[in-house]
């Protein structure tokens, strides 16, 4: 029953990602081209609500509903695995105009070809999992 | 109310939404980043007895999963019951770029002359589906995350390898767009 908070949160992060267009392909190709503010918009008021309540909860010391406290992980400070990667998938994402979220909300629109998409994603997860120890980090 | 969601949203509307999605999961103890889906997915293969990146316990990941179940559900959900009649709003330099390659606008959220089955058997359509998945992948994992691990909770959390990472995101989005794009689509 555990899974029913997590299913339906995903169900609103389907709604989300659909209704706000970040799941179009044209979208993603406007915003590459700085040609509207719209996904700019997107991501600037969920970045600026985002930083006010990770802010809060550090100071207040929110704690979770199974009463542990909330931490959050500092991200490691090798420099060269978030630029190299980054670019990487910053290249999938404007081939495909979809990032992982969208990959799975756009199947549930009804494009079955991002099944190939999907295949692809999960054979280069893979793929740098063979590879992981001979990449600069 | 259902009248009331499927109108188009204005931006503010779908970014403020987004980060209410970013705090119930962190008030859930966890933390909201998709493309760990991969890896999760890989493992859940099998993809540990070959490789030991993806040996660790799958069944840790499971909520994230469920999550994956859900987001799918919402899709069919939104463009089954909660779609507006109106075209998409694309700027009009967009149209007229995406022409001259010969994509055009027709107003839905993808394109109809590249989201087919038939396209897919192009070389075109390899390269922007096979060869850009397998780079969603690849980059995801070795960047550590994605636009919402990264360019949504990193930032909140004032995560410097994040601003990097986004910063490699639209460096790859860039050259794609501006270089290969005219390439491919001549």
């Amino acid at each position: 029953m555990k899974a029913i908070k997590y299913i339906l949160a995903g169900i609103v992060f389907g709604i989300i990602m659909t209704k706000s267009e970040a799941v179009s392909w044209y979208r993603i190709q406007e915003m590459f081209r700085f040609q509207s503010f719209f996904m700019y918009g997107i991501m600037g008021s969920a970045v600026v609500p985002g930083i006010l309540v990770v802010a809060l909860i550090k100071r207040f010391k929110f704690r979770d509903i199974t009463g542990t406290p909330i931490y959050f992980p500092d991200k490691d400070k090798h420099w060269k695995k978030y630029l190299f990667g980054g670019t990487i998938f910053g290249l999938g994402w404007a081939l495909t105009g979809a990032c992982p979220g969208p990959l799975f909300v756009l199947l549930g629109c009804g494009y079955g070809v991002m099944l190939l998409v999907i295949a692809g994603a999960l054979l280069g997860t893979f793929t740098y999992g063979i590879f992981r120890d001979r990449l600069p980090q | 109310m259902i009248s009331f969601i499927s109108q188009p949203w204005p931006w503010y509307v779908s970014g403020l939404a987004i980060a209410v999605i970013m705090t119930i999961l962190i008030f859930f103890g966890k933390s909201f980043g998709f493309s760990a889906n991969l890896s999760t997915i890989c493992s859940m293969m099998g993809a540990g007895k070959k490789v030991s990146f993806f040996s660790f316990d799958w069944k840790k990941e499971q909520w994230n999963l469920w999550f994956l179940v859900g987001s799918v559900v919402g899709g069919f959900i939104a463009v089954h019951w909660l779609q507006s009649p109106e075209p998409m709003r694309l700027s009009a330099a967009t149209v007229t770029d995406l022409q001259k390659l010969n994509i055009p606008f027709d107003g839905r959220l993808e394109p109809a002359s590249i989201f087919n089955w038939e396209f897919l058997t192009t070389w075109r359509g390899i390269i922007l589906f096979l060869v850009g998945g397998f780079l969603i992948g690849f980059g995801t994992r070795y960047a550590g995350g994605c636009t919402s691990g990264h360019a949504i909770s990193g930032l909140s959390n004032l995560q410097l390898p994040s601003l990097i990472a986004v910063i490699g995101f639209f460096i790859g989005g860039l050259i794609v767009t501006h270089l290969l794009f005219p390439v491919i689509f001549k």
